[in-house]
């Protein structure tokens, strides 16, 4: 038990997420020095960057010099595991990683993709910050984002209902309960 | 006799003509009021998934319904879209294991109008080829309920739908489920159904949207 916390103080994983597509201008970001900085001065020892069909590449980094230790991979067949392990995500705009990120409890910072066509993600992420259940970012304001962030301001994600709809559903069709 | 003839032409195009907007205006005008007082059995149930989003939120919907009163249950997904219609398995399985509940759904795929991405003027002839499979898919599905909740697949299915009831084919009771993503604005898809009153009901989960748009309904988030 006190192995499980000793390693979990020491380790501090930041997981970056992209979804099914490609968001280098993200990927790009989270690899500039200043926002490596940033992440390791508030205590972060790990970045993991899931980083899709993008054809930046991040530099590698085994962290010994006293900095953060940077990975990446392209998919994986679930990510919830990365998001259980993390201390801090930064995501796409995409709705499934958003509610998947708030039901873990995890702190979030959602980076809007400014080069989609439709971009209603915006919407989402924007309701969702002004209502303190996460952070929400631009590609190139991520760095103030990050350094500015204080995760305790966050407020817990009280997961939705779908029985409402279902009973109105039922009710609509006749169908009463017994 | 000529005359006769196109006279009696010209009467039979204006009293087709008026029996089509006559049953129009009263399936748009039926549409929103509840069906039946009691349901005969269960009813056939078409079900529209979308990417990603879209799918976990139908799946969240399902999850909570009395799914003895929605079968035999059709899925249907977009032709390049394989993790949908392998995440509705999921759900039907675990549905297996309880009594008399799963079994009997169907999974299908549908041509998709538009790709993402796909230009506008390209659109078109897609869209001509997606209509005519979805035609074929619903004639031999003939569902009495709709369950879609956004993706672009839903559209040609939910018009071929509201024709089939003007035409007396099949009455379906179609809901649609605004995404949670659309805060202030509804989707396309969500918009065309709501402006040409092609849904019997339409949700949103969020105050703004009912506001913004007073026939739909809010009942909360969904997720």
């Amino acid at each position: 038990m006190s192995d499980a916390n000793d390693s979990s103080d020491s380790k501090k994983v930041v997981f970056v997420t992209v979804g099914t597509t490609s968001f280098d201008s993200l990927v790009k970001s989270v690899d500039t020095r200043e926002v490596k900085e940033a992440l390791f001065k508030k205590g972060y020892t790990h970045l993991l960057i899931q980083m899709g069909r993008g054809s930046y590449i991040p530099t590698k980094s085994a962290g010994e010099d006293g900095s953060l230790s940077v990975d990446h991979f392209t998919f994986s067949s679930s990510i919830a595991e990365f998001l259980k392990s993390a201390s801090l995500v930064i995501s796409h705009a995409g709705s499934g990683s958003i509610f998947e990120t708030l039901k873990l409890r995890k702190p979030l910072i959602v980076v809007v993709n400014e080069d989609l066509m439709d971009n209603h993600q915006s919407e989402l992420a924007e309701e969702l910050a002004e209502r303190n259940h996460l952070f929400c970012a631009h590609p190139n304001t991520l760095y103030e984002t990050v350094s500015a962030m204080d995760s305790d301001s966050l407020v817990a994600y009280q997961p939705g209902n779908a029985t409402p709809v279902a009973k109105f559903i039922d009710r609509f069709l006749g169908f009463t309960d017994e | 006799m000529e005359v006769g003839f196109l006279n009696a032409a010209i009467l039979l195009i204006i009293g087709i003509s008026t029996w089509i907007i006559a049953r129009i205006i009263y399936v748009i005008h039926r549409s929103s009021k509840p069906l039946y007082n009691k349901p005969p059995g269960p009813l056939s149930t078409l079900i529209v998934l979308g990417s990603g989003g879209h799918t976990a939120e139908m799946i969240n919907l399902l999850a909570v319904m009395q799914m003895d009163r929605f079968k035999p249950r059709y899925y249907i997904a977009a032709a390049t879209d394989n993790m949908s219609l392998q995440k509705a398995r999921v759900l039907e399985d675990s549905l297996m294991d309880k009594v008399e509940l799963g079994g009997t759904s169907q999974f299908m795929q549908i041509y998709r109008s538009r790709e993402v991405g796909q230009s506008y003027v390209t659109s078109v002839g897609t869209t001509l080829v997606a209509l005519t499979h979805a035609l074929w898919l619903m004639i031999k599905i003939r569902p009495q309920v709709i369950l879609c909740n956004g993706p672009g697949t839903c559209i040609p299915l939910c018009v071929i739908a509201f024709f089939f009831k003007v035409f007396g084919i099949r009455w379906s009771s179609i809901f649609y489920v605004e995404s949670i993503a659309r805060v202030r604005r509804l989707s396309l898809s969500g918009l065309l159904l709501y402006k040409l009153r092609m849904v019997d009901q339409l949700f949103v989960q969020w105050p703004q949207l009912k506001s913004k748009y007073p026939r739909a309904n809010y009942v909360g988030r969904l997720m």
